[in-house]
């Protein structure tokens, strides 16, 4: 059970924040932080596909992540978790054609070593 | 270093900071107002009035919409690493205000998360991937 909530998580995780920097990127730099400028952004982004699927994803990791906390310990959870560090890093190269340099992958996998570490 | 680069470096710097701040504190403050037990489906939205929580769910709302800014132009490769900085605050915060004691393993997780972080920040830009749209910051 409590492998398949952590499937559930990772798999929902990574599409969830692979589809918001899809949106967000789609939407373009955000450059005006006046309030009224924010709230027709906010209108903009709630029709953007992306961001609406993105926001499915999160709540569904969100409530499956609560689930796997009443089974489980939260130095179970954040270690089994940290796995979408590498899907995520992954998708960003071929699916958002990012620039992923050797640097950023030794930093990606040091920084999963690390919560890995810091959690367990 | 053009005007340009200097000027995203340091727009993704400040919002790096406000997420993974806002991160951190709200999650603290909402373990620190949340009572022991949640008995029925009321308790659930009375809760919600309660100023730590209150509190935690508001800078919760500043980390969603500071990520989602933050991503608007920088790279997700960027983000994901730079922001685990936030597993160090956690840590530091857990010392200094709960008084937590903290294991030569997490010491070590510490390190390795810093210099990951270090890593990603120091050697790449934060962006690489060019917009798809050319109306930038229109949404159109």
């Amino acid at each position: 059970m409590r492998w398949l909530l952590i499937g559930i998580i990772v798999a929902a995780t990574t599409a969830g924040e692979v589809l918001e920097a899809a949106g967000m990127r789609r939407h373009g730099e955000i450059r005006d932080f006046r309030p009224g400028a924010i709230g027709r952004a906010f209108t903009v982004l709630a029709r953007n596909r992306f961001v609406i699927a993105a926001v499915a994803a999160m709540a569904v990791s969100f409530f499956a992540y609560l689930g796997l906390l009443t089974i489980a310990d939260l130095s179970f959870a954040v270690p089994a978790t940290a796995i979408t560090y590498v899907l995520e890093t992954v998708l960003a190269k071929y699916v958002l054609k990012e620039h992923v340099n050797w640097l950023r992958w030794v930093g990606a996998s040091l920084v999963i070593c690390g919560v890995a570490l810091v959690s367990l | 270093m053009t005007h340009e680069h200097a000027r995203l470096r340091l727009k993704t710097w400040s919002f790096a900071v406000v997420v993974v701040f806002s991160n951190v504190f709200g999650n603290f403050f909402l373990k620190r107002g949340m009572p022991p037990a949640l008995a029925t489906p009321l308790d659930y939205i009375t809760v919600l009035f309660h100023p730590w929580v209150a509190l935690g769910v508001l800078l919760l709302i500043v980390w969603m919409m500071s990520r989602m800014a933050l991503l608007s132009w920088a790279d997700l490769s960027y983000v994901l690493p730079v922001t685990a900085v936030g597993y160090v605050l956690v840590a530091v915060v857990g010392k200094v205000l709960l008084n937590e004691q903290i294991t030569m393993k997490r010491w070590a997780g510490i390190g390795l998360i810093v210099a990951g972080v270090a890593l990603v920040s120091g050697g790449s830009a934060p962006q690489t991937a060019h917009p798809v749209s050319k109306t930038v910051g229109t949404g159109q």
